[in-house]
């Protein structure tokens, strides 16, 4: 398609950073907020994480049992949907591979439904939460993760776009098929890789 | 050879033409834009709007959709002017009408009002764009009664659709200057602008900053709002 917009040549290319997706932009040290719901007020002593589905061993941590395990630490880039890209943030928490090595997932294992506390969701595929690629963080740059960005504890999958890394995340219920979750309902993609641009279902 | 229909089914970006720009504030304006086909938005949803230099760069913001769904090929999108933001500053200094943009839409299903059930519509600044859709809506088929709405703005010279909002529906609170003759005091919205407003088989759309956003939730759930009826739109520092 050789359609371009009448006098727009871009700015600030030269600088643009290799870390940045097609179609993103870099927000620099904002972060911004995007959620559907009102922000809720977990305590964690009420907070709980939870397997459950086609596992061989439905497990529910308690916050102090999460704590207990051994943490990881992500850096690296998160990716909006919205077009804001975070370079260079840590993450620590720990990894999903610890949690499913516990609850220990079928051979019919496909897909996973993450849900949140606020009864938000979002699908991904089993293989994108494997593989030391997915977290529960509870930390963002060595400080407890402030409550608007999900807070206490957060799916975090930074290879896909960042509505898939569930804030508030209260379980994953893993599945043998793909079942849309609430943006994927609403017309966002199933998988959502920003490299691939893949915004919208269709995509 | 690529055959331009298969492609148009394959992409889904549309161009269309700026037919008419009009101020609604010293930093905001409204751009009407002619698609290639009618709209079917619902009140509330989004456009992307996407900017291409010559080399292939492209840039792309998303924009709610200011005007009602009325079956016609026209939608408006208003824009705040962000200092430095890419797409906003270009919009508003560069293109002007005839000029033709890309699109993607329209987009969202939840931040979405069919005029089919009550709704309380709570918008701080720029906020208020994708409730206008849903007022204006309301108004075209004849349902004003099963809408509210509650605005926030700094002052009087930077309020949106100023000599559309007013009406038996809406309710606008300034939090630093007070409109003049008016008997509210400028401040942030208190559980008294809600008085006689909020319906309580409504559903709540609230949309505007994260701060903002935040408060008036706070606020809808101290006047007894259950949180599963109350729907938020949150704008990040987005340019």
């Amino acid at each position: 398609m050789a359609s371009f917009t009448r006098g727009f040549t871009g700015r600030g290319r030269a600088a643009r950073d290799p870390r940045l997706p097609p179609g993103q932009y870099d927000t620099g040290r904002e972060w911004p907020v995007l959620t559907a719901e009102v922000t809720p007020k977990l305590s964690t002593a009420d907070w709980t994480f939870t397997i459950e589905g086609e596992v061989d061993r439905p497990t529910t941590w308690t916050w102090d049992e999460m704590q207990a395990l051994p943490q990881s630490v992500y850096e690296g880039d998160i990716h909006c949907v919205t077009t804001w890209s975070k370079l260079g943030v840590a993450f620590s928490g720990v990894s999903l591979d610890t949690l499913l090595g516990v609850a220990r997932p079928r051979p019919s294992a496909s897909h996973v439904l993450a849900y949140s506390h606020t009864g938000y969701t979002t699908n991904l595929p089993l293989a994108d939460v494997t593989g030391g690629r997915a977290w529960i963080a509870f930390e963002f740059d060595g400080a407890p993760l402030p409550v608007a960005h999900g807070g206490p504890a957060r799916l975090l999958v930074p290879h896909l776009y960042f509505w898939k890394s569930a804030k508030w995340v209260a379980g994953l219920r893993v599945l043998d098929h793909d079942e849309p979750g609430f943006w994927e309902r609403n017309g966002y993609h199933d998988r959502g890789d920003p490299w691939l641009e893949q915004r919208y279902q269709g995509d | 050879m690529t055959d331009p229909a298969d492609a148009a089914r394959r992409s889904p970006w549309r161009t269309a033409t700026v037919v008419a720009i009009r101020d609604e504030t010293p930093t905001a304006k409204t751009f009407r834009l002619a698609l290639p086909e009618p709209s079917s938005h619902r009140a509330g949803q989004h456009y992307v709007l996407r900017l291409t230099a010559p080399d292939g760069y492209t840039a792309s913001r998303s924009y709610s959709v200011a005007s009602a769904p009325d079956g016609t090929a026209e939608i408006e999108l208003t824009v705040e002017r962000l200092a430095d933001g890419e797409v906003s500053t270009f919009l508003h200094d560069v293109v002007v009408a005839g000029d033709e943009l890309e699109v993607r839409g329209p987009i969202g299903g939840w931040f979405v009002w069919d005029a089919d059930r009550p709704a309380l519509l709570v918008g701080g600044g720029s906020g208020v764009v994708p409730l206008m859709a849903m007022l204006r809506l309301a108004r075209r088929l004849g349902r004003s009664d099963l809408v509210r709405l509650v605005v926030s703005a700094r002052s009087p010279d930077v309020l949106y659709y100023r000599d559309e909002l007013p009406g038996p529906e809406s309710r606008i609170a300034f939090t630093r200057v007070a409109a003049p003759g008016s008997a509210r005091p400028p401040g942030r919205l208190t559980p008294g602008d809600f008085a006689r407003v909020a319906r309580p088989d409504a559903t709540a759309y609230v949309c505007g900053s994260t701060g903002f956003a935040d408060a008036a939730s706070d606020l809808l759930l101290a006047i007894g709002f259950p949180p599963d009826r109350i729907r938020v739109e949150r704008f990040g520092p987005t340019g």
